[in-house]
C-alpha cells in the first residue's frame, strides 16, 4: 500500500512537471464580426490589458460594407490580427476594400495595417506625425507585452488623407469628426444611413480609459461635443456597443473623477507614490475593467505636472549660486 | 506545484526511498532551492542579494522586515520616472535608510541619515530593467531592517539622456529650488524639487551629472537630515519628507561638478 502511494505521487509529480511544459498551441485570434446595424460590423476586443493570451486583442475595429467597397476603421494590434480581419471581412462580401481609417496613432489601432496592403490607408495628419514619431517604439512593446502573436508585425505608416467633415465614400456618407483630448488626434466617424458612431478612443465603456498621450480637460471638452451626434449606435474605442449615452457619460465622470481627485491630492502634499492607491471610499469606478492597472498608468501621465504646479505655490527664498 | 512526500517513511525502503527522493528533488528545482539556507532568505529571491549585501550593507546583519514598507507600482509606466515611498517609522528610531534597485546597473539610489525627521521618503527613480526595489533601514539595534518589493518595467530608463538638458535653457534652470510646506499634526511635511538633470553617465557622450548630497537644517543650525542621492534619482528630484518640527527649513545641495544650490523654504505664506 506505502508503496503504491509512493509510485502514485512519483507520477503525479512527474505529470504536473510535464503539465507545466505544454503551451497552448492556438495562435489565432478567433475574429467574429458582430453586426451592429445592416451592413456594419464590430470586431469586439476582450477589455484586457495586453497579454500573451488575448495577443492585443483589446480593442474595437470594425467595417462598413458600401454600395461598391468596403471602409475598414482601424487595423488592430498586429500583422496576424490585420489579416484575420480581411479573411474575416471576405467571408461577409467580396466586395474590395476601398479605405481604410486609422483613428488615432495608439498600436492596438494601426499595427494590422500589413493585412490590407492594397487598400489605401489613411489618418489625419497629427496622427501620421505620431506614428512616424512612436510607431517603431509602440511595435517594441508590443513584442514584450504580447509575444509570438506580433510575429512579423511592422509599422506601417499611414497616409495623409484631403480631411473635409463629411465625405463620399463606396456610396455611404460619413462625417469625420475631429478630435484631441485622447491622443492628440483622434478621429471619430459617424455613418450617417445607418447611424452607427465609430468613436474610437473618445469614449470607453465598462474599461478603463487610458491616458498615455492625453488632455483631459480637451477630452472632457470632446465629450460634451460627441453628446450632441445624432446616433443610434455607439461603438466605443474598447468596450461593448451601446445605443445611448451611457458610455459617453461614464468616460466623461471617470476623467472628471480622475482630474479632481489627483489635483486634490496633489494641492494636499501627497507623493506620487501615495496616490498609487486612490483613497476615494465611495469611488463608482473600481468595477471598471483594468481599473487598478490604468488608474495607476494614468498617475505616471498626470501627476507629475500637477505636483509641479502645486509645489510652485509653496514660498522659496533662493541666492543664485 | 506541489511535492508531497507523505508516504516515505517505511522502513526497510532505503534504497527505493533514496531513488525517488533524487527523482524529486530533480523535478523539483522550485521546492529544494526554497528551503532556508542558514539565516533568514531573500523573499524576493533575487540572484544579486548576496552581493547588495556585500556592497551596500558591508555584510552587516540584516533581517527581512515588513515594517520597512516600500510603495512602489507593480509596473513602471514611465522608466524615467518611477515614483516610490519608503516607510519605515513602524522601527521608530532610524540612523541610516538607504534605498536600492539589485538589478539597476547602478543599484544604490538614495540614501539618508533622518535626523529629525521622520524615516520616510517619497521620491522619483529612473529603472533599466524589472528589479528588486528595496530599502534597508539600519535600526537602533544595529541591524539593518530590509523591506521591498518587485518592480517590472520595460527598462531602459538609465542609459538615456535626461528630458531637459535637450531643451535650450536648461542650465538657467539648473539648481532652480522650488518647495512646499504642509504643516501636519507631528510637524510638516516638506516637497523640495531642484531643477537638475541627474545625467546617470551611462547615456552615450553624456557624463554623470547629478546632485550628490542634500542638507537640510532648522533655522537653528541643527540637522534635520543628510540625504545622498546618486545617479538614478530622476531627472529633476523631487522629494516629499516629513519633519518632526515646524519652522523654516534650510536647504544646501551639490552636485558632482560642484555646482552649490542654497535655499530657504518658508512656511505657510
Amino acid at each position: 500500500m506505502t508503496q503504491q502511494r509512493a509510485y502514485l505521487s512519483l507520477l503525479l509529480v512527474i505529470l504536473f512537471g510535464l503539465c507545466g511544459q505544454v503551451h497552448s498551441g492556438v495562435r489565432s485570434y478567433q475574429l467574429i464580426p458582430q453586426q451592429v446595424a445592416p451592413d456594419v460590423y464590430v470586431f469586439e476586443g476582450s477589455r484586457e490589458h495586453f497579454n500573451f493570451e488575448n495577443g492585443g486583442n483589446i480593442v474595437n475595429t470594425g467595417f462598413i460594407v458600401g454600395v461598391d467597397g468596403v471602409i475598414v476603421i482601424d487595423t488592430g494590434p498586429s500583422k496576424l490580427y490585420g489579416e484575420e480581419m480581411r479573411r474575416a471581412i471576405a467571408k461577409i462580401t467580396d466586395k474590395p476594400i476601398v479605405k481604410v481609417f486609422i483613428t488615432h496613432l495608439h498600436p492596438d489601432h494601426f499595427l494590422g495595417s500589413q493585412g490590407f496592403a492594397n487598400a489605401p490607408v489613411v489618418a489625419l495628419p497629427e496622427t501620421v506625425v505620431g506614428i512616424k514619431q512612436l510607431g517603431e517604439m509602440f511595435n517594441d512593446a508590443m513584442y514584450r507585452l504580447v509575444g509570438s502573436l506580433m510575429k512579423g508585425t511592422e509599422v506601417i505608416v499611414p497616409e495623409v488623407f484631403d480631411y473635409q467633415p463629411t465625405v463620399d465614400i463606396a456610396g455611404r456618407k460619413l462625417d469625420l469628426i475631429k478630435f484631441s483630448g485622447h491622443s492628440g488626434s483622434d478621429l471619430a466617424i459617424l455613418d450617417r444611413s445607418s447611424g452607427v458612431l465609430f468613436a474610437a478612443d473618445t469614449v470607453f465603456f465598462e474599461r478603463t480609459p487610458t491616458t498615455p498621450q492625453a488632455n483631459v480637460d480637451q477630452w472632457i471638452r470632446d465629450l460634451k461635443q460627441l453628446e450632441a451626434v445624432p446616433f443610434k449606435v455607439l461603438v466605443p474605442g474598447h468596450g461593448p456597443v451601446v445605443d445611448d449615452q451611457r458610455a459617453i457619460k461614464q468616460t466623461a465622470s471617470y476623467l472628471n473623477w480622475l482630474r479632481e481627485s489627483l489635483s486634490r491630492a496633489a494641492e494636499q502634499g501627497r507623493s506620487m507614490a501615495e496616490v498609487l492607491v486612490p483613497d476615494e471610499s465611495g469611488n463608482p469606478f473600481f468595477s471598471l475593467a483594468v481599473f487598478w492597472e490604468e488608474y495607476q498608468r494614468s498617475v505616471a501621465h498626470l501627476y507629475p505636472k500637477l505636483e509641479q504646479q502645486a509645489i510652485s505655490h509653496g514660498g522659496v527664498e533662493q541666492s543664485q549660486p | 506545484m506541489q511535492c508531497d512526500t507523505d508516504g516515505f517513511s517505511t522502513p526497510g525502503n532505503g534504497l527505493r526511498l533514496v531513488a525517488i527522493l533524487a527523482v524529486i528533488i530533480l523535478v523539483c528545482p522550485a521546492w529544494s532551492s526554497a528551503q532556508p539556507s542558514g539565516q533568514s532568505t531573500d523573499p524576493l529571491n533575487s540572484v544579486m542579494w548576496k552581493e547588495m549585501r556585500a556592497l551596500l550593507l558591508n555584510n552587516q546583519p540584516v533581517v527581512f522586515d515588513d515594517r520597512v514598507v516600500v510603495h512602489a507600482p507593480a509596473s513602471a509606466e514611465d522608466s524615467l520616472n518611477v515614483p516610490v515611498k519608503v516607510d519605515a517609522t513602524a522601527l521608530g528610531k532610524v540612523k541610516r535608510l538607504i534605498v536600492f534597485a539589485d538589478l539597476n546597473p547602478i543599484p544604490r539610489i538614495l540614501e539618508m541619515e533622518p535626523n529629525l525627521i521622520r524615516p520616510l521618503i517619497s521620491f522619483n527613480f529612473k529603472v533599466q530593467q524589472a528589479t528588486p526595489l528595496r530599502a534597508a533601514a539600519l535600526g537602533a539595534d544595529g541591524v539593518w531592517h530590509v523591506g521591498g518589493v518587485l518592480l517590472d518595467a520595460a527598462g531602459g530608463g538609465c542609459t538615456q539622456p535626461s528630458v531637459g538638458s535637450g531643451s535650450a535653457d536648461w542650465s538657467e534652470q539648473l539648481g532652480n529650488v522650488s518647495a512646499r510646506v504642509w504643516p501636519n499634526s507631528e510637524g510638516q511635511r516638506v516637497k523640495l524639487r531642484l531643477m537638475h538633470p541627474m545625467d546617470t553617465g551611462l547615456a552615450d557622450s553624456i557624463p554623470a551629472f547629478y546632485i550628490e548630497r542634500i542638507d537640510l537644517s532648522n533655522t537653528e543650525g541643527q540637522s534635520l537630515a543628510v540625504i545622498h542621492l546618486y545617479e538614478p534619482v530622476a531627472e529633476n528630484p523631487t522629494l516629499t519628507l516629513e519633519l518632526v518640527q515646524r519652522g523654516e527649513v534650510h536647504l544646501s545641495a551639490m552636485d558632482n561638478n560642484g555646482t552649490h544650490i542654497q535655499a530657504r523654504v518658508l512656511t505657510a505664506m
